[in-house]
């Protein structure tokens, strides 16, 4: 939801809510969005960090500096890196053809495009196994290499970026976009200078959440993907295998490390956004 | 999805976060207090279980024990899943009077836990209700010929799938069995290991567990399957076109099960009564092996040559750390090989 944000942060300060909960005002409001987002978010976070620490500092990079963790946090961040700039350029245009574009079935590809959300992902990954596995009907046998977990990962994460641009397309003005094409600008100069901008805000949240979630899948990738240590098997898997063989605190050290690099790229999207809304205007 | 900050939405999320607060609320309220105590009354069992048998205890063992004196209106409520995941849930309170895992290992979590008596072992199988064996299974009609490990060894062409080790309990029994099988034909410790190597070079995906295993293998991945003579039988009376081959040299697997300390009364009478005949055979007609030697169906069990047990190398504790212990053991370092290798 943090496309709410990125449009938000372009508009006005709020003004003043008339309804008031009884007997109480802005500071109530306060306090329950942070009870509940402390009872919701950060309790687990701080939970599982402190699970991770469990064996002082040392404990933690021995975890997380193990070789058969090693290979698999480089394979998760390099699936998604790939996964999220395919994104980035397919959910733009997907994003581009739903809202500029009329054909007949398009409200109905809009509808479809929030289906990998609404599938449980062990279907997902059953249906991928299905398409692309050794009786793949299509002759392709994706199914058990690096490529199947990136194919995996796009479908899950494919409306993110989508999602994120839609609503700024849809409110873009086009009059600029006329204005610039009477003052005698290219396509290309006009989708550079003109429209790229506006939505880069919404292309930047939506890569940074599809990111995340693809740091972090499990669910459609336990068919598709090989879980062969050291050559396709993620981070989310081999955290599994720290479970199943009760080495928590190596299992949460190594999801510490996935929460940070995913919070290290949702702050950084924040900050390039404020810098390019103070440098654009 | 444009939020504005318009007052009808304000006053909507205001709404919601009152709700969301109370809901969570009560659901810690109403949740705490039934969780900690384990053991119902006497007329009800809390099985907690992995998930193969699910069948064989809903269809076939629970109802013909309600049939007994001492199981006559006796209810159950079940939970199946991964033997871990579900030994691990009993250990983080989820109520359970009987519980029946695939590994000692996971009946031995609750015994340090303190919810499950030291003394588990203590009666005329050592607390093991079912057996199985590491069997092969194949495509129908065997058309490679598979009879044991060593065919797979010899096989340069072959496609197996097994779990993978660091992942599923499973796996390791496994590997463990084409350890056995090659050191019992007189091969050295070092030539054994080369066949571990060998076989698991020879796989396109190791699986997160034994059921992912055999849903890849079903759905057309690889030529043999590495698993449980169970999950085979299991897989077979589902309907599903496989074969399998119990080798002449395997291991011997054993399924514990167990009452927590503070049980029900029906729940320590269904323990005692899945090791009568009645229940024994059961258990056979869905697939596992009979603890009792004079009901094994050896018709449909064929008995091994050579079968041997995880306590010729020292027992799971032992084997855990040599063979598969992160970094030194000997299978991890084999994976790790061969993962550099194709990089």
């Amino acid at each position: 939801m943090s496309e709410v944000t990125t449009i938000d942060a372009r508009e006005p300060r709020p003004r003043k809510a008339i309804f008031r909960l009884p007997g109480a005002g802005q500071a109530l409001n306060k306090g329950l969005v942070v009870t509940y987002l402390g009872i919701m978010v950060l309790l687990p976070i701080v939970a599982i960090t402190s699970k991770a620490f469990e064996d002082g500092i040392s404990g933690f990079w021995d975890a997380v500096s193990a070789p058969q963790s090693v290979a698999a946090l480089k394979l998760t961040v390099i699936c998604s890196l790939i996964v999220v700039v395919i994104n980035a350029v397919m959910g733009t245009l997907i994003a581009w053809v739903l809202v500029r574009d009329k054909f007949p079935g398009q409200r109905v590809i809009n509808s479809i495009i929030d289906l990998p959300f609404a599938l449980p992902t062990i279907v997902a990954s059953l249906i991928l196994l299905t398409v692309y596995g050794a009786d793949s009907p299509l002759g392709i046998h994706l199914a058990f290499t690096k490529p199947a977990i990136v194919v995996a990962l796009l479908f899950v994460t494919l409306p993110f970026v989508v999602r994120a641009v839609q609503p700024l397309l849809l409110s873009l003005d086009r009059d600029m976009e006329a204005a610039a094409e009477s003052l005698g600008a290219r396509k290309w100069l006009i989708f550079r200078r003109v429209i790229f901008p506006n939505l880069a805000p919404g292309i930047a949240t939506g890569v940074a959440l599809a990111f995340a979630r693809a740091l972090g899948e499990f669910g459609s990738l336990v068919l598709v993907s090989g879980n062969i240590p050291f050559q396709t098997e993620v981070a989310s898997v081999y955290i599994r295998g720290q479970i199943e063989f009760d080495r928590l605190a190596s299992a949460s050290a190594v999801s510490v490390v996935l929460l940070a690099i995913s919070l290290a790229l949702l702050a950084s999207v924040t900050l390039a956004q404020r810098w390019g809304l103070r440098h654009d205007r | 999805m444009s939020l504005s900050s318009s007052k009808k939405s304000r006053r909507s999320i205001q709404a919601l976060l009152v709700l969301a607060l109370v809901a969570f609320g009560a659901i810690v309220v109403g949740c705490g207090s039934s969780d900690d105590s384990s053991g119902g009354d006497s007329g009800s069992v809390n099985l907690v279980a992995y998930s193969t048998p699910q069948q064989a205890y809903e269809e076939h063992l629970e109802p013909a024990f309600n049939e007994t004196t001492d199981g006559e209106g006796v209810s159950f409520t079940n939970s199946f899943g991964a033997s871990g995941d579900q030994s691990r849930a009993v250990e983080s309170g989820q109520k359970a009077d009987y519980v029946n895992f695939a590994l000692e290992t996971d009946v031995t979590r609750l015994v340090d836990s303190g919810q499950v008596s030291a003394d588990w072992q203590n009666n005329k199988y050592k607390g093991i209700v079912t057996n199985s064996v590491v069997a092969i299974v194949v495509r129908p009609g065997n058309p490679l010929g598979i009879k044991n490990f060593e065919d797979i060894v010899n096989n340069d062409d072959i496609e197996v799938v097994t779990p993978n080790p660091f992942t599923s309990g499973g796996a390791r029994w496994n590997i463990m069995a084409i350890y056995g099988a090659a050191l019992n034909s007189g091969k050295t410790p070092e030539q054994a290991l080369g066949d571990v190597e060998n076989v698991l070079s020879k796989t396109p995906t190791q699986s997160e567990s034994a059921r992912v295993a055999l849903q890849a293998f079903i759905g057309g991945t690889g030529d043999v399957l590495l698993s449980y003579e169970n999950e085979a039988i299991a897989a077979q009376l589902a309907g599903e076109d496989v074969d399998y081959v119990v080798p002449e040299s395997t291991i011997l697997i054993e399924q514990p099960a167990a009452v927590t300390v503070d049980a029900s009364k029906a729940a320590t009478d269904f323990l005692n009564w899945n090791w009568t005949d009645e229940a024994q055979q059961i258990w056979q007609e869905q697939g596992y092996r009979s603890v009792n030697p004079q009901l094994l169906d050896k018709q449909k069990f064929p008995v091994p040559a050579d079968l041997f047990t995880i306590k010729e190398f020292g027992g799971w504790d032992k084997v855990a750390d040599e063979f598969f212990g992160d970094g030194t053991g000997s299978v991890f370092e084999i994976v790790q090989d061969l993962g550099y290798s194709t990089e």
